[in-house]
């Protein structure tokens, strides 16, 4: 039972996100073509918004993890979802593809510790120094899952993906203030790792995984690509310029 | 057993900035040089071309174009009685890798540091007394002055065709550039950018306050500029991805755009990549080096590359670790105040103002890296110390350097970092908020320096560079007084939120500050307090000069690449025009 319910959570949360996604598609420009072709959900046919645009098929659905098993797949999207809930500015988190994002980093080079130096011996980190844990960023963000659920359960007696949104952000402040306590990775490390790889996934370009239908660059009116403003700074002096943002995919 | 290959002329160690212009000067003086660049090759059409070259996580996240810490980092420690422990990812400063070194990947704000910048110690003695000088304060003179190295700033900007205004053209105090900067002997080469709104901002409410605003020194194109090599830079799109990237528009000066495509071309000059130097060759007696011992990295080989020259072109870390390495020169020790080798050391006390403007559209991604205004009213010795109780100072500038939002999406103090709260402030204050930079000088202090760490190794088995540092209380003062001055600013432009944050506390290798490190290898008049001479020979082996700003006794409110540049130019005049007729020390110890 305990085996099979964090997979249980994890689809259900993604079915109800959504149906939360289809009342706010209206921004969702038809003539994006970032949409993967595997994106139709059964419930997300197109509807007409007050506006009468048609609204695009929200194209959430989970995706096949690499590495993540369901149970950290589920709590990294209850997660993903308390940071970046859903509402009328973008979809949640997990609907902006920051799930496959953050188990795409884990399964390639990022998660496998590249770039990092990686000798002994270690020690406690002191103040200033950065963090010194042996792990790499998978098996940190692995371990940190373990505790924290291990943490949830014990006062909430469910794990992260079981529990109320209210529940989930109140969770995941204590953890962010370090108040929650981990057996032995910190709390508090283990949320700002977690927290960096979910904004790498909202903002990042699309081609990660994330940041779909570029929910967060449309969010706060960044136009990504190409980005050739020689003759544009000048005329737009004080003057918003807003236009169809564009990705990578866009020009390749 | 190292393989002993035939002798050259020459041998750098290191390719960005300073390798690239001596490999330049030396061979058009007839000289074989091998130059050896542990990094990659960087090939700008091939390698930073859109539309990937845009990709913030790739690049700036993951740092593609800096240095694998993996092969080697830094250990770091507060102070002598704590045990030190590695970087494990480099944070507060990016080395950079590769041929073109951080010249690729820079912002490219170029200034010239002020004629007392180059003569501290004498001009802080002669204005304020010796006692206004504290006691651990190692500040020096360089033992070269501004006057002699004008014609070599001059010749470095013409190089990169910096984009700026002059503010003192041979003397005369010219209205829209700098007026505190040292007398220049021409017009910078391009004419300003074109200033992002919160710079037109920034300008008015600047000189409101009555300071000398002025369009940051920028190694940006305003306009297409062919170099005196006949290299030609093309214009800058204010694309607003110059740090950390590579320019596919080629507007960005480095050495890429402005000395390799003649370089690559020159017989006299062999680039070896992914070679990484190991130690030199030191033949004490002689007082000279004799070769460089380096690991080709394909195929893990070892090698001995006689050389008649070395020059020491990596950076800050890798010029000192080489010395201390080769076993030339003695280490300084902060206990006994004796030696001399990674001595100085020295970062740059930056700290932000960020502003956010209820009622403005900034457009933050229309951007370059050196995009920006300036005062310099309360840099160096711009302003009278008497009444306050530190040295130094820095310039105070609003750069428009980019709008890249996995990292640069600000919202007022106080706002949570996640939840719906957050994503509404970010949703609105995105596109109305910048930051200024207050570029604060650090002076040398005795307990700040570089050694060899006991424990950690490199992949090459060698110890690891040990970094003790960190801020002053003059450090501290310093960065409140600027901060302040900053924040004054913020209000007269009328900024509906102000986040001053000087530097406080202790140093902290995680937040990015900037990759302004300096010191190590300082040059100077007395071989008892530096490691090399006023034309940055060692003062031990006189075939050996040491480029970079480890030469720099202290470090001034600026940027350093400007006086960097100055300074391999001022060396490539000396080896030329004296050291090749008689090689020797050129200054007797």
């Amino acid at each position: 039972m305990t085996e099979a319910l964090p997979r249980r959570r994890f689809l259900i949360g993604a079915a109800a996100g959504t149906a939360a996604v289809t009342t706010v598609g209206a921004f969702a420009a038809p003539d994006i073509a970032l949409a993967a072709p595997e994106a139709a959900a059964p419930e997300a046919k197109p509807e007409t918004t007050p506006t009468g645009q048609v609204a695009t098929a929200p194209d959430y659905v989970p995706e096949p993890m690499r590495i993540l098993t369901a149970t950290e797949a589920a709590f990294i999207t209850a997660a993903a979802d308390a940071i970046i809930p859903a509402d009328d500015l973008s979809p949640s988190g997990s609907e902006c593809g920051v799930v496959t994002y953050i188990d795409g980093q884990l399964a390639g080079a990022y998660g496998a510790g590249a770039r990092m130096y990686r000798a002994g011996p270690f020690s406690t980190p002191q103040q200033g120094a950065g963090e010194q844990s042996p792990l790499s960023p998978l098996e940190f963000i692995r371990a940190g899952i373990s505790a924290a659920n291990t943490w949830v359960k014990g006062k909430y007696g469910k794990e992260l993906d079981g529990l109320e949104p209210a529940q989930v952000a109140e969770a995941l402040k204590a953890m962010d203030g370090g108040k929650a306590e981990f057996a032995a990775i910190g709390s508090k490390p283990f949320f700002n790792a977690l927290l960096q790889l979910v904004m790498e996934g909202y903002f990042s370009d699309p081609m990660y995984g994330g940041n779909r239908n570029m929910a967060s660059w449309r969010m706060i009116g960044y136009p990504g690509l190409p980005a050739t403003y020689a003759d544009k700074i000048e005329t737009y002096r004080g003057k918003r310029y807003e236009v169809e943002p564009q990705s990578i995919a866009d020009f390749s | 057993m190292a393989k002993k290959l035939n002798e050259v002329d020459v041998v750098l160690v290191g390719m960005g900035w300073t390798g690239s212009i001596m490999a330049r000067e030396l061979s058009k003086a007839g000289l074989n040089v091998v130059a050896l660049e542990r990094g990659p090759n960087r090939i700008p059409g091939e390698d930073f071309t859109l539309p990937n070259i845009r990709d913030e996580l790739r690049f700036s996240v993951r740092q593609e174009l800096m240095q694998d810490p993996a092969q080697e980092t830094v250990t770091f420690r507060h102070a002598t009685d704590k045990s030190a422990l590695p970087m494990r990812r480099f944070g507060s400063f990016l080395p950079g890798d590769g041929v073109g070194g951080m010249g690729t990947h820079w912002n490219a704000q170029t200034y010239r540091f002020l004629p007392s910048d180059h003569t501290l110690r004498t001009d802080l003695t002669k204005r304020y007394g010796k006692k206004k000088i504290p006691d651990d304060m190692l500040i020096a003179d360089w033992g070269v002055t501004y006057d002699e190295l004008e014609v070599h700033y001059d010749r470095f900007e013409k190089l990169c065709g910096l984009s700026g205004k002059a503010g003192n053209l041979r003397g005369e105090i010219q209205k829209g550039g700098n007026p505190f900067e040292g007398w220049r002997s021409a017009e910078y080469p391009n004419k300003p950018l074109k200033p992002s709104m919160a710079g037109v901002m920034f300008e008015k409410a600047a000189t409101e306050l009555g300071y000398s605003p002025f369009p940051a020194p920028a190694g940006n194109m305003s306009a297409s500029y062919v170099n005196p090599e006949g290299v030609r830079l093309g214009a800058c799109q204010y694309c607003g991805h110059c740090e950390r990237f590579g320019c596919e528009a080629n507007a960005k000066s480095s050495p890429n755009t402005t000395l390799l495509p003649v370089l690559v071309k020159e017989p006299k000059v062999e680039i070896r990549d992914r070679c990484y130097a190991s130690r030199l060759v030191y033949d004490k007696a002689g007082k000279k080096v004799t070769a460089v011992v380096y690991v080709d990295l394909r195929t893990g080989e070892e090698y001995e590359q006689p050389a008649g020259m070395v020059f020491l072109s990596a950076w800050v870390f890798g010029n000192t670790q080489m010395l201390l390495h080769s076993g030339i020169g003695q280490p300084y020790d902060p206990k006994t105040g004796k030696g001399v080798v990674g001595r100085n050391y020295c970062h740059q006390i930056q700290s932000a103002v960020g502003v956010f403007f209820e009622d403005k559209e900034l457009n933050p991604f229309m951007a370059a890296g050196s995009l920006g205004m300036v005062i310099d009213d309360f840099n160096g010795e711009n302003f009278d110390h008497k009444d306050v109780d530190f040295l130094g100072g820095g310039y105070i500038a609003l750069n428009s350097t980019n709008g890249r939002p996995i990292l640069n999406r600000p919202v007022p103090p106080g706002t949570p970092r996640w939840g719906s709260e957050w994503k509404e402030a970010t949703a609105k204050w995105y596109r109305r908020a910048a930051s200024m930079n207050c570029q604060g000088s650090n002076y040398a202090s005795r307990g700040n320096y570089l050694d060899l760490d006991p424990t950690y190794k490199d992949i090459l088995g060698r110890p690891l560079v040990r970094m003790t540092y960190n801020f002053t209380d003059n450090d501290r003062k310093m960065s409140a007084f600027l901060t302040e001055k900053g924040a004054g600013i913020a209000k007269a432009m009328g900024a509906t939120h102000i986040s001053a944050n000087p530097r406080k506390g202790d140093f902290d290798v995680v937040p990015y500050q900037s990759s302004h490190n300096t010191g190590g290898t300082p040059m100077g008049t007395d071989p008892k307090t530096s490691v090399v001479n006023r034309y940055l020979q060692h003062w031990d082996a006189h075939n050996l000069f040491v480029l970079g700003a480890s030469v720099f006794p202290q470090n001034a409110g600026y940027n350093p690449t400007g006086a960097v540049g100055a300074l391999t130019y001022w060396v490539a005049d000396a080896v030329v025009n004296k050291y090749l007729k008689n090689p020797n020390h050129l200054i007797k110890a």
